[in-house]
């Protein structure tokens, strides 16, 4: 249709230098149409090649739809104008194909974890119960995620805290570098590399027995470079200005990081802190290794098997049957909310102090 | 009075300055070096429980392909894993990456402004998705989902010999890479949008003003500046799927054995051996898994340095120091 509105043009005098300033345009709802026609004709090809699966349908659909982008957007508009839609559409495409499998893993654990999570099934434990039947609860896994996690926070937070204040306001020697640089090595320690260090120094070596603190130990290291660098980031972010302006007043050193630097970048702080925590909340691995599960409740986290959300998740998987999948699955739905509750907190703790301007 | 403060407050500053400075640059520091003694330590307890093992073993460490590790005498090889470890991480990088920049540029600079932000915030939350959830819905839901896609593999590209199919769970090396891809998917996007959204307005504005399409401004501006933050990235999923034991635990059907196709099952990784053997192990059996532990360690060491060096190498042209 722009194609006519070009031709058309000579007779209009005032018309030639627009349109050799503006090149012509599909349509604004162009993308839509062909969205539509591509999902039409996907499901008619799927229909009548009598194929089943609904997922093929969607991707003849979405090739389609670039295919037909690209040759109506390359005729009318142009190669530049064509390869912008053709990157426009491949990118809703990434979008899409991404949400399906995520949307799909939430959508299952809430489906099939409302199943038996009650009150009942968060106050009791697993203890004399039989795995085949249905009953019991998490709570003693709760109990022991919340001491193993709160316990790694203890040591990391603050250590990590540190490192990171270090890194940004007093490093730039050799040390500096070295600690960077392993901060980064520390990110990629697998969780069970983590678990296998505290088993061999901890359990093997010192000879202690299994417990919710050498998980908490493993734990720990595992959260420990996640709050550095999320604190680094956050307190590079931090206009210089206003540790110059401070500086400039005679504010010591230490005081303009504990009273301008730190508070400036709080909110992202504690968003790092949380997160952190989040992530180790739901590890499994190290719990395996060090603090064995068990399904009875153990208030004492320096002492003696405990068990964790994680790991009663995968325990009631590898127990294979109807009863135990569906303990399964309340206990992830339990976890992913409380993460999720975490992770929400976190964020009303950064919009709250975030800097008013 | 006015006259008077200011000498007063300038020398007991002074004197705070220096206590309180010592203190807390003490603080810091020690902490820094704590950090470094852990990974110091870390190195070192692996490696020494780890040499305990590898003398017992009677087979070649490196290349045997068996896992007998409480026989007497021991007889352990990591090829196996060694395989199964590189494979599904390399296939969970290549499916995610690309898919991932493309949410990034997606939520950075296409969607619709009020659909930005709380996508950003949901990737977050997926984000934080624990793994053993993914590994009960991936055991549970992706693998019955996955016989229909293999065997039309097998149809289609059966003849390469890499992706041949009998039937069966799938519980194949191929399926452990896709959940791997699905579960770094969140990190590698979340990192990357923060480095997009990062990159500097006034050079993409520059480049609209100049006429480029915003394609052009993405592959001129955005992209180069948001390179090494990318790398970095896909560098921390590499890691996290390197490393995921509970995953690949739940959803593969471990052997050892080295197969030609990617969509059967069998095959192993590090990670999932030692979940799967901790608790039947002995004493030279723990070692084993410990020795096989510092051989993730060291991969996992090999992979973050290099990423670290391509960042270095990088930076000055990246744009980042703007």
């Amino acid at each position: 249709m722009s194609r006519t509105a070009v031709a058309d043009a000579p007779v209009d005098r005032a018309a030639p230098p627009v349109s050799t300033l503006r090149q012509p345009r599909l349509p604004r709802w162009a993308p839509l149409g062909l969205a539509a026609v591509a999902a039409v004709l996907g499901i008619g090809i799927g229909l009548v090649g009598g194929l089943d699966s609904r997922l093929q349908w969607g991707l003849i659909a979405a090739v389609l739809y670039l295919g037909l982008t690209a040759v109506l957007a390359s005729t009318v508009e142009g190669t530049r104008q064509a390869k912008d839609r053709l990157a426009t559409s491949v990118i809703w495409v990434c979008f899409l194909l991404a949400v399906v499998p995520l949307a799909s893993l939430l959508w299952e654990t809430l489906v099939r974890g409302a199943k038996v999570l009650d009150g009942y099934f968060l106050t009791h434990s697993m203890s004399g119960v039989i795995t085949l039947e249905p009953g019991g609860g998490i709570y003693h896994a709760l109990i022991g995620t919340l001491e193993q996690v709160g316990l790694a926070t203890l040591i990391a937070a603050p250590l990590g805290l540190l490192t990171a204040v270090y890194l940004v306001e007093y490093g730039t020697g050799r040390l500096a570098k070295a600690i960077t640089f392993f901060v980064d090595v520390m990110t990629g320690i697998p969780s069970i590399v983590a678990g296998l260090f505290i088993l061999s120094f901890w359990i093997i070596i010192l000879d202690f027995g299994y417990s919710g603190f050498a998980g908490a130990m493993a734990l720990a290291i595992l959260m420990m470079p996640i709050v550095v660098r999320s604190t680094e980031e956050m307190l590079k972010l931090v206009p210089n200005e206003l540790r110059e302006a401070s500086l400039a007043l005679g504010v010591p050193k230490w005081k303009t990081i504990i009273k301008v630097v730190l508070p400036t970048a709080v909110g992202g702080i504690t968003t790092g802190i949380m997160l952190a925590v989040a992530r180790i909340a739901g590890e499994s691995a190290p719990i395996l290794l060090l603090v064995f599960g068990s399904a009875e409740i153990n208030n004492n986290p320096f002492d003696g098997a405990q068990s964790s959300l994680p790991y009663f998740i995968y325990e009631q998987w590898a127990l294979g049957n109807e009863a135990s999948y569906d303990r399964a699955w309340a206990a992830a739905l339990v976890l992913i909310a409380f993460v999720m509750i975490l992770n929400l907190v976190a964020r009303g703790i950064a919009r709250w102090k975030a800097p008013k301007h | 009075m006015a006259t008077e403060t200011p000498p007063a407050t300038a020398a007991s500053a002074k004197g705070a300055t220096r206590k309180g400075d010592r203190i807390f640059l003490g603080l810091s520091r020690g902490s820094g070096i704590t950090l470094l003694a852990i990974m110091a330590a870390i190195a070192v307890f692996l490696t020494w429980r780890a040499a305990l093992a590898i003398g017992a073993d009677e087979a070649n460490f490196l290349t045997s392909f068996e896992w007998d590790a409480n026989a007497d005498p021991p007889r352990f090889g990591i090829a196996v894993l060694a395989f199964g470890t590189v494979v599904s991480s390399v296939l969970a990088m290549v499916l995610a990456v690309p898919v991932a920049v493309g949410i990034a540029l997606f939520i950075s600079h296409y969607a619709p402004r009020k659909l930005a932000a709380p996508l950003g915030y949901v990737i977050d939350l997926l984000a934080a998705v624990p793994s053993i959830v993914y590994g009960l819905w991936g055991a549970l839901f992706l693998v019955p989902h996955l016989t229909g896609l293999y065997t039309w593999m097998d149809t289609y590209l059966g003849w390469t010999g890499l992706f041949t199919y009998h039937g069966g769970a799938a519980r194949s090396l191929f399926t452990v890479g896709i959940l791997l891809a699905i579960m770094i998917l969140p990190i590698v996007t979340n990192v990357s949008r923060e480095v997009f959204r990062q990159s500097p307005k006034m050079q993409e504005e520059a480049a609209l003003a100049l006429g480029a399409t915003r394609w052009e401004v993405i592959r001129m501006s955005v992209l180069p500046f948001g390179r090494s933050g990318v790398i970095s990235a896909s560098m921390l999923g590499l890691g996290r799927a390197l490393g995921e034991t509970m995953a690949v635990a739940t959803v593969l059907s471990p052997s050892f054995l080295i197969k030609a196709s990617l969509l059967e099952p069998g095959g192993g990784t590090f990670a999932q051996n030692i979940a799967a053997g901790f608790k039947e192990a002995g004493s030279t059996g723990r070692d084993a898994l410990i020795a096989s532990g510092l051989v993730l360690f060291v991969i996992t060491l090999l992979v973050n340095g290099a990423a670290r060096l391509i960042i270095a190498r990088r930076k000055e042209y990246s744009g980042a120091n703007a």
